[in-house]
């Protein structure tokens, strides 16, 4: 049985990187993940650890590291935000590439311009692409419960993919929420020690990672590497499973709320299903038939999963909180787009919302009911709302004139 | 929010506001409550005006934006009454305290026509006296503690003895400086 | 060149290469004759050569084999006909020839 606390997210990874078994943690300060590191260096400090703590001179240089580390043979982690993120881009890259099962906590912020250092989702669907799994978390508990599973889920021989451990900055990293956590020993024996099969410093095999790979090599790597995210899926559900008979807590590729009558369904990633969830509860203690699906495993993307939850709703809302600037629609409107290619079913309208720390209160989150409501009955509300907004997508709670 | 009880603090950066709040956060959920403290971050700047939120419940908390319609408000610095709407969307069944030397009866016409309850306590000179030096959040924390009649007061006292032991393991004196603002407090609030 | 037993070319396909492009065993290198890239041919002239051995650490790709502190004749498997050697020589020891078949 977990112990019961009152911790923010950043104060919770930094308890589960203690009992992580990692060997090495490389990061710099970046808001709003700075207090992971500065927790996990006094852990560090105070001899409650074993691991290595590396305080390198940049965000490129903590990748860096912990792909080295990784190569190596080590378990490496790292956490990081918005331009620190951007800043990791290249070696995202390289890291997902080489099929090095790192992990990192990802704090999610705005990254820049116009400056701003609070929450939305562009620093990691700026990552999106970059060949690393990416978990995103509601509350505290779901982001110490996903960044523990990214252990076992990157370093599983069909995936051995990187994963990223996503979790809402500010919103749930500074805020005290009550949680449930595992003993180190717990956390130790479930995440099991690092045993790749080849790594840098074996000396019984020699190998050299990362050469160059020419034309006739490279679309092969892509297509094995992709291999390796689909896998994932599966793995995803599997480690929730073990994760489940530990903590007794249940986790699937998403979470659907209130969606097997619902008429008007909410796709949403992060801490404003929290809020959608306390909507949904009050609108439907007035009968009405609305629900929520939560996306828990943005990558991979859980297609058939999230068609099979809203195929049979009416009008679907796809949250978006980070600007594509496609002129279309934000990445996972994209994504919903391809999960219901050829299936027919809801109409589907993007919002773009809660941009740059822009605060998602219950009234926005009821608004978008209420234009779901529009859309089902069609004709003039609808025909109004695409003469102004066109017939892509929407901004929730913008300023017009 | 039904159920939930909404806490909002006014103050400035530096006065310990979200220390506060978190404070709170902490002595509810000794008492087996569901909490939430945050702070609504902006730029860090000593003395401009910072807000921090509760939210304190039977039942788990799912909502994840800031209060708008709070139970109840504390203001920690008065000079914010003149600059910030503090009592902007509180319920009228709820109270508004703020930390002041002056009366409730003097306070309340700088409310912008708030007619629920109004409670007052001058933490400034409990902790000068006490303590030496204006930290007004522990006697705020104190008597939002019996504005809201979150926990007995005793309950409240064992509970803040402990944490403040724990907070201040090398520093001994400085757990029996608090303890004595959290009582003076607890008895020096006016309006109720 | 094989690796864990699948010979890695143009025509392996995605489930059967190494993982991420990994290559095991050390001095794989030495596998690739890279000879036949050459245009131009070092060729000793062997009543010159002091066995100074100011060619050998300056060859790129360790084509100067040396052994108990005499250098050898050059591995022309591996030789790219770069020209260092021939340029270092102080003694005009090595001369630059135009490679024919």
């Amino acid at each position: 049985m977990g112990k019961r606390d009152r911790l923010s997210g950043n104060e919770a990874i930094a308890l589960a990187m203690k009992g992580m078994n990692l060997d090495v943690v490389a990061a710099f300060p970046i808001t709003p993940s700075t207090e992971i590191p500065q927790y996990f260096s006094q852990y560090v400090a105070n001899g409650e650890t074993d691991t290595l703590f590396i305080p390198v001179e940049s965000e490129h240089s903590a990748m860096s590291a912990c792909i080295g580390a990784q190569a190596a043979g080590a378990r490496a982690s790292t956490a990081t935000s918005s331009c620190g993120l951007a800043l990791m881009y290249e070696m995202l890259h390289v890291g997902a590439s080489l099929r090095l099962p790192m992990t990192m906590a990802c704090v999610t912020r705005a990254l820049t311009g116009p400056i701003n250092i609070h929450n939305d989702h562009g620093d990691a669907m700026g990552a999106r692409d970059t060949g690393w799994i990416q978990l995103y978390a509601e509350n505290a508990q779901e982001a110490y419960d996903n960044y523990i599973m990214a252990v076992k889920i990157a370093e599983d021989k069909q995936v051995l993919t990187p994963v990223m451990a996503c979790q809402d900055g500010f919103i749930t990293s500074h805020a005290v929420e009550n949680i449930e956590l595992l003993s180190d020993e717990e956390i130790g024996k479930f995440v099991g020690l690092y045993e790749p099969a080849e790594y840098l410093l074996n000396e019984e095999e020699k190998v050299a990672m990362g050469p160059y790979d020419a034309p006739a090599y490279l679309m092969e790597h892509k297509r094995q590497q992709a291999e390796g995210m689909m896998q994932a899926l599966p793995v995803i559900e599997k480690v929730a499973a073990e994760f489940a008979a530990l903590s007794g807590r249940h986790y699937g590729l998403i979470e659907e709320y209130q969606t097997e009558d619902a008429e008007r369904i909410l796709v949403v990633l992060g801490s404003t299903a929290g809020t959608a969830k306390q909507v949904i509860k009050n609108l439907r203690a007035k009968g009405e038939k609305v629900g929520l699906v939560k996306i828990r495993s943005y990558r991979p993307f859980p297609a058939a999963a999230v068609a099979k939850a809203i195929k049979k709703a009416k009008a679907v809302a796809v949250m978006d909180k980070a600007e594509g600037m496609s002129g279309i629609g934000g990445p996972l409107f994209g994504d919903i787009c391809v999960a219901m290619n050829g299936l027919g079913g809801p109409r589907l309208i993007d919002y773009m919302y809660g941009l740059g720390g822009r605060d998602v209160r219950p009234e926005h989150i009821e608004a978008v009911y209420r234009d779901l409501a529009a859309a089902m009955a069609g004709k003039a509300d609808e025909e109004q709302l695409i003469k102004k907004a066109g017939p892509y997508y929407r901004y929730l709670a913008l300023r017009e004139e | 929010m039904e159920g939930v009880l909404e806490i909002r603090w006014h103050g400035r950066g530096g006065q310990g506001v979200k220390t506060a709040a978190l404070l709170l956060a902490d002595v509810a959920f000794f008492t087996g409550k569901q909490v939430q403290g945050f702070p609504e971050y902006g730029p860090e700047r000593m003395g401009a005006p910072v807000t921090a939120y509760n939210r304190i419940s039977d039942e788990e908390i799912l909502i994840h934006s800031n209060i708008y319609e709070p139970d109840y408000v504390a203001v920690v610095d008065e000079s914010l009454l003149s600059t910030v709407a503090v009592t902007g969307g509180l319920s009228e069944k709820g109270a508004v305290l703020v930390n002041t030397a002056k009366s409730p009866a003097q306070v309340a016409p700088l409310l912008n026509g708030y007619k629920g309850q109004v409670l007052t306590i001058d933490a400034g000179k409990i902790s000068e006296e006490v303590l030496g030096a204006n930290f007004p959040n522990m006697p705020m924390l104190a008597a939002v503690v019996k504005m809201t009649n979150l926990l007995p007061e005793k309950v409240f006292m064992e509970n803040m003895e402990d944490s403040l032991k724990h907070k201040f393991a090398t520093k001994p004196k400085m757990v029996e400086g608090n303890m004595q603002v959290l009582r003076r407090s607890f008895g020096e609030v006016q309006g109720l | 060149m094989k690796q864990k037993g699948i010979e890695i070319n143009d025509r392996v396909s995605w489930q059967n290469i190494t993982l991420a492009g990994a290559v095991y065993g050390g001095g794989t290198a030495k596998q690739f004759a890279t000879g036949d890239w050459r245009s131009m041919r070092p060729v000793m002239v062997w009543e010159k050569c002091k066995q100074c051995l100011l060619c050998a650490p300056v060859c790129p790709d360790s084509s100067i084999p040396v052994e108990a502190g005499k250098r050898l004749d050059f591995d022309y498997d591996h030789c790219k006909g770069c020209g260092v050697c021939v340029q270092v020589c102080p003694f005009e020891a090595i001369l630059f020839k135009k490679e024919e078949k």
